[in-house]
């Protein structure tokens, strides 16, 4: 009795020993000092140069993206983030001082870019890829910092964020980093060329194409080892940009290049859901960087040389109407009245560059997501003008929107058939609407 | 070949290959010439009618299509000597230039103020995104939008139905 009681307090004693100690750990782990506030520097304070190469990088980081809301002022945040874990709002990154970051030094706004850490100390959730801006160097922060210290100040209050229960407890967001948040520098391989070097560099850091490339864990972390197999972002698929790339035609520089700047190539298709704003950010951005994510994308995708390589062009257009047709009359019939006026074979749009179906890379997918969404929700033109995929929603039934694509996947691949496509528009078109 | 679709809540029987667009049966066969002709490549919304509530553009709409759905064109909401509530905003803003998009804007918008009659500013706008106004009365448009918002909702609240 008496050996056991004696146990019993030292035992106890290591507890409590071993709860403070996990305690003050966490405590440590969460805890981040505010950085004092400065003066808004004012626009004369920044080198001219330094605001226009800032200008590019965060074109790079396409952050007016997420940090502007529909028809709000730019970069003055409250968009609405929907993620599996429910509603953030972005915050407004115009130099106003009180609802933006005017009073921000370059230390606070370089800490909440590497650390996910706000001025005043609080932990900023992931939607701000800051696991991907930890490889941004110094002097690319500073130029950023210059170019958004030098936007016009805009007054907008963020919505507060609407999180499932619990989530809402900032302080999580430690362990989360502690999982996830690899501070790295990036490191060039003299291997390489420097055109792929700086393509990684964008690629890894600023451009953050992991994010939605690379599949997530159920935690929202970018699962390590898998970098680039193929994500999901809005609703639609983002494809695998490493070997198991599913396009059938072989993507190359020259094709990657027009995809990315323009928002469409030929040989593949057009930029569609949440990749439209990505090009339409691209398309301001100058050609070397664009062509060093090109090569450094390319890479990626065929880490091996491939000999006897097929180019885009020596691809013959697919036609098999009348077998199509046999098989699904009444939407030989639909794609005649809704859809030829673009895709038939000749059509205007073909004659602007604009890729035939049968070099559609989505209608060749083995997962039909992305061409139920293109028909669901259209395909925005880059920037809101120009020409664009109107959505078919209203005009067709589930049942038809299936047989157009089964016919359209029968006329214009070799593919086999999809199944199970009713079903899966109706999942889909579900999904829309929440 | 005989094709029966169900427009403004009558049923009509017409001669039609079913692939011809919705919109040359309406303003052809039926003569309901609201809806107008403007690009054929559903990218002006000058063709704009609702199926089931929804806009739509008509002339990508084969009228094959519509076997038991319900179509609805500008002639279903009011008529001259009887304007609806949208109608008549668009008159009172005087939001019509040369008026060739007006009956495709009207029906985008009354899609809009069916299902919310209170929209934000931010909502129409985005709402009416797919329809152009060639003269640039876009401003006026948007006015007009908001004023039948505004008399549905006193409409409402006096007990009248709109």
């Amino acid at each position: 009795m008496k050996f056991s009681k004696r146990y019993l307090a030292i035992g106890a004693a290591f507890v409590s020993a071993a709860i403070v100690t996990g305690l003050g750990l966490a405590a440590w782990l969460v805890y981040e000092p505010p950085i004092a506030k400065i003066r808004r520097p004012s626009a004369s304070d920044f080198d001219r140069n330094l605001v226009v190469r800032g200008e590019q990088l965060a074109t790079v980081g396409d952050c007016i993206v997420c940090h502007t809301a529909p028809n709000g002022a730019p970069f003055a945040g409250a968009r609405a983030l929907p993620t599996p874990f429910g509603t953030l709002f972005s915050n407004n990154i115009t130099p106003d001082e009180k609802t933006g970051i005017g009073t921000w030094s370059l230390a606070a706004f370089s800490r909440a870019m590497r650390q996910g850490v706000a001025r005043d100390g609080s932990h900023l959730y992931p939607a701000l890829p800051y696991e991907h801006f930890t490889h941004v160097s110094d002097d690319d922060l500073e130029a950023i910092y210059a170019f958004l210290m030098t936007r016009q100040p805009v007054a907008r209050q963020a919505p507060e964020n609407q999180l499932l229960p619990g989530l809402g407890f900032r302080p999580l967001l430690a362990g989360w980093k502690l999982l996830f948040l690899r501070q790295t520098e990036f490191q060039p391989l003299a291997s390489e060329s420097a055109s792929w070097n700086r393509g990684k560099y964008l690629v890894d850091g600023l451009a953050h194409c992991g994010g939605c490339h690379t599949p997530r864990n159920l935690a929202g972390g970018e699962e390590s080892g898998r970098e680039f197999a193929g994500g999901v972002a809005e609703g639609w698929n983002a494809p695998a940009l490493d070997e198991t790339n599913p396009s059938a035609a072989r993507w190359n520089v020259a094709s990657l290049f027009a995809y990315l700047k323009r928002g469409s190539d030929s040989g593949h298709g057009a930029a569609g859901g949440p990749m439209g704003p990505v090009v339409e950010g691209l398309s301001r951005l100058n050609d070397a960087d664009v062509e060093a994510i090109a090569v450094y994308i390319d890479s990626r995708m065929h880490p091996a040389p491939i000999s006897g390589e097929r180019a885009v062009d020596a691809e013959p257009a697919m036609d098999n109407r009348s077998a199509a047709a046999a098989a699904h009359p009444d939407a030989d019939l639909l794609f005649d009245g809704a859809c030829s006026g673009c895709h038939a074979p000749r059509a205007p749009m073909n004659l602007n560059g604009r890729p035939l179906l049968s070099f559609t890379t989505d209608l060749k997918a083995d997962d039909p997501r992305n061409s139920v969404q293109a028909l669901l929700q259209g395909i925005a033109a880059p920037g809101e003008k120009g020409a664009y995929m109107p959505s078919f929603s209203g005009t067709v039934t589930d049942r038809q929107l299936a047989d157009l694509l089964a016919y359209a996947r029968a006329r214009f691949t070799d593919k086999p058939a999809w199944r199970d496509l009713e079903a899966t528009v109706a999942d889909i078109r579900k999904e829309n609407a929440e | 070949m005989t094709i029966s679709i169900n427009v403004n809540g009558k049923d009509h029987v017409v001669e039609a290959e079913p692939d011809t667009p919705l919109l040359y049966v309406l303003r052809d066969d039926l003569e309901l010439n609201g809806a107008k002709y403007g690009c054929g490549l559903g990218q002006c919304g000058a063709c704009t009618v609702h199926i089931d509530g929804k806009p739509i553009f008509s002339c990508l709409t084969p009228v094959g299509l519509l076997d038991g759905r319900k179509v609805r064109t500008i002639e279903g909401l009011g008529s001259v000597e009887k304007p609806n509530i949208v109608q008549k905003a668009f008159q009172d803003e005087q939001a019509a230039q040369c008026g060739y998009c007006i009956a495709g804007m009207i029906m985008r918008a009354q899609a809009l103020l069916d299902r919310n009659p209170s929209p934000s500013e931010e909502q129409i706008r985005v709402h009416m995104q797919p329809n152009l106004c060639r003269c640039g009365t876009h401003a006026r448009i948007l006015r007009a939008v908001h004023r039948a918002s505004r008399e549905i909702s006193s409409a409402t609240m006096d007990g009248g139905a709109q």
